[in-house]
């Protein structure tokens, strides 16, 4: 696959909104400046390349339904800063690693295997366990419950798409 | 699969499985390239699809999560991950 050219230009307007939306919901780009526009430049080609902002340090198929989970924010963002004060590609890092600039370490990867992936697959969460009014959805990127008929088109959380909620109850 | 050379020290077959989008991907070429030893890598995600899926099986015997960057010394020590110390030890 050939990857596409992206000017500076481009990075900087990404650079910036990631920037501006990650500081609204308390979170940090990785302050290493030079480190992370290169982390923007490999999201802008995988957006290029597959329609979505998949992980720069992760390998995507290209079927979006199977990416879902490395769509950047990951659904592995939020515990991978609390356990190593990073994200797995670096972007985000904790309050704390900014404050104290600990350095930020090349993390073990949380994502469950292909084998893995596919057996979960197999057999997902359908819901329905317990009697509600509503079924319950999550939002896979923040947590943000909602008990609706279906989920909200867009998080009013983090922003995350629909596809990115998940049954609760 | 086509595997780009680096000429440098011989210190076994070193073998880099990459990906062109990743930071800590770039960190650990960068690391060989100034360590100096003689090595191949391959970007796995600018492969052509067949290729890919055969790069990726040979990742995953290596490491399961088949994820980047991972370097295989020697067709059997696996260092996965940006491990700057751990590097510099096996290669240096």
């Amino acid at each position: 696959m050939t990857v596409p050219e992206i000017t500076d230009a481009e990075i900087d307007a990404r650079y910036r909104i990631l920037d501006r939306d990650a500081e609204e919901g308390g979170y940090h780009l990785n302050p290493d400046v030079a480190f992370t526009r290169n982390l923007v430049r490999g999201l802008l080609v995988n957006e290029r390349r597959y329609g979505y902002m998949a992980c720069p340090c992760r390998i995507a198929t290209g079927k979006r339904e199977e990416d879902l989970d490395i769509i950047c924010p990951c659904d592995y963002r939020d515990p991978d800063l609390n356990e190593y004060g990073a994200c797995y590609c670096a972007l985000y890092v904790s309050g704390d690693v900014l404050a104290q600039k600990a350095p930020v370490r090349s993390i073990p990867e949380r994502r469950p295997t292909r084998a893995e992936r596919k057996a979960a697959r197999r057999k997902q969460a359908t819901g329905g366990l317990v009697q509600t009014a509503y079924p319950v959805w999550r939002c896979r990127v923040c947590g943000y419950l909602c008990a609706m008929n279906n989920p909200p088109l867009v998080c009013p959380i983090c922003k995350a798409k629909q596809d990115r909620f998940e049954r609760f109850l | 699969m086509k595997m780009e050379h680096v000429l440098g020290t011989r210190k076994g077959t070193v073998v880099l499985y990459a990906l062109s989008t990743c930071g800590w991907c770039a960190k650990t070429k960068a690391l060989l390239k100034e360590i100096g030893v003689d090595h191949s890598y391959v970007y796995v995600d600018l492969l052509p699809q067949e290729e890919l899926e055969e790069a990726l099986q040979e990742v995953e015997r290596f490491n399961p999560h088949g994820s980047f960057p991972t370097l295989v010394i020697d067709h059997k020590k696996v260092i996965i991950g940006f491990r700057e110390q751990e590097i510099r030890e096996a290669l240096g």
